[in-house]
């Protein structure tokens, strides 16, 4: 049996709006990439669809490369373009 | 001491002030960030902060050590306010005291910058006609550097 990893996926400001929803747990396969969980995501078509392809994504509260493996139970969070100040 | 807050009630400049400042300095320097009345050419009647509250911390936390680590001073204050704003409120305020000017100047410049570039805060414009945008903010970077080292790197150990 392959194993999985279970990811904590988090939306904010326009991408919280966007999907109506602040929170995913998704399903990936063990070895799956952040830039895979994007895939995923945008898969599930509806509003899904309009994230973009390679957002700013951060895993455990660091900017993280598109390239990065995810571990089981990783918290990532889309981040829109920042606006602070 | 560095210090730094993600708050969600108004920010006390005078307050911030007192965070900073030490014998040896002869410069204190007080940035306040505040709600303008006006974007792009529209009219501006309030403000939404949204954040990411865990990482927005960490990171205005990496962004005063940053800044204080340049400077060659510890006296590094900021704090960024969430949530409601009204024009004219403060949402950010940044105070750095050195022994002379310029490191205060350069350091206070350094954090409200990257506070610009990669702090995990939005932004929900709420114009005078009732429509309301999210504003079109800066794209953060993953470090160049070499990807976070995952920990356990080598095989995970299967099941």
């Amino acid at each position: 049996m392959y194993g999985h990893v279970e990811i904590r996926t988090l939306f904010f400001a326009s991408y919280k709006e966007l999907l109506g929803t602040g929170e995913l747990q998704v399903d990936l396969p063990e070895g799956a990439t952040v830039s895979d969980l994007v895939s995923a995501l945008r898969s599930r078509g509806g509003a899904f669809t309009v994230l973009p392809a390679a957002p700013a994504v951060a895993v455990n509260l660091t900017y993280t490369d598109p390239t990065s493996l995810l571990s089981d139970g990783d918290e990532v969070a889309l981040i829109p373009p920042v606006a602070g100040g | 001491m560095t210090f730094f807050a993600i708050v969600r009630e108004p920010i006390d400049p005078a307050h911030v002030l007192t965070l900073i400042g030490a014998d040896q300095d002869g410069a204190s320097l007080l940035f306040l960030g505040v709600v303008r009345d006006h974007n792009d050419g529209r009219s501006v009647g309030g403000v939404l902060y949204d954040t990411y509250e865990e990482m927005a911390a960490q990171v205005l936390s990496e962004i005063v050590e940053e800044a204080a680590r340049a400077a060659g001073t510890d006296r590094v204050a900021a704090v960024h306010r969430i949530g409601e704003l009204e024009v004219g409120e403060v949402s950010v305020a940044i105070a750095v005291s050195s022994p002379h000017r310029a490191e205060a100047y350069d350091a206070s410049r350094y954090v409200i910058e990257e506070i610009k570039k990669r702090l995990p805060v939005w932004k929900k414009e709420r114009y005078s006609d009732g429509a309301e945008v999210w504003v079109e903010g800066r794209t953060p970077k993953a470090p160049d550097a070499a990807p976070a080292p995952q920990p356990g790197a080598s095989q995970a150990d299967g099941s």
